[in-house]
């Protein structure tokens, strides 16, 4: 018998996982650096958040629970930062966005 | 063994196995900041595994090894990006 409490955990467990599975796909197939970035950190941002949401609920309440959704907040503000941090250090190198017409020998 | 502690271990599970591959986009990305991306996705993953163990273990003495690993994650995005253009005003 599945309680609403373990049902709850194992939803957002399934959710977390599958954002990260969509993270993984974006970063290999996508064509180029801007596509894959704003793949890979916004549904990875998602996925993890779901995750830690997981395992905060699982740890109870108490101190541990507050470290996580630190952690949790922490991670929401960092991992899109960090992102655009590189694509912009990649755009005041050059480098070209993909366009339609890269199709056919592009990735 | 309850049925929490098997679903966040299976979790971990798989984050390590999207970490594996996500490796392939590391060894192959055409470009610096391509890896730089793909380093950053695995921390992430990794926080949430040391995270998820930490739940599933109960042993919350390891949540500080994932709060500071997230910490270390961050500042390697932003220092690489930083030093690799010129002026290095990215932020």
């Amino acid at each position: 018998m599945v309680t609403l409490y373990e049902g709850a955990i194992i939803a957002l467990l399934v959710g977390g996982v599958f954002f990260g599975i969509v993270a993984a796909v974006g970063l290999l197939r996508l064509p180029d650096l801007y596509t894959r970035a704003h793949g890979a950190s916004k549904t990875d941002t998602l996925g993890a958040g779901l995750s830690l949401a997981a395992a905060a609920a699982a740890l109870g309440s108490g101190l541990p629970t507050v470290k996580v959704v630190l952690l949790l907040v922490f991670l929401f503000l960092t991992n899109p930062t960090a992102a655009h941090a590189i694509t912009r250090a990649a755009a005041d190198q050059g480098i070209e966005p993909w366009t339609s017409e890269d199709r056919g020998d592009g990735e | 063994m309850t049925l929490v502690t098997d679903a966040l271990l299976v979790a971990a599970g798989a984050y390590v196995v999207l970490s594996v591959v996500i490796l392939y986009r590391i060894v192959r990305g055409p470009t610096m900041q391509d890896r730089v991306i793909a380093v950053n996705v695995v921390g992430t993953n990794t926080v949430v595994i040391i995270a998820l163990f930490a739940a599933a273990l109960d042993s919350p003495g390891v949540l500080d090894i994932a709060l500071v690993y997230a910490l270390l994650n961050f500042l390697m995005s932003i220092a690489i990006s930083k030093f690799t253009v010129e002026r290095g005003g990215v932020m």
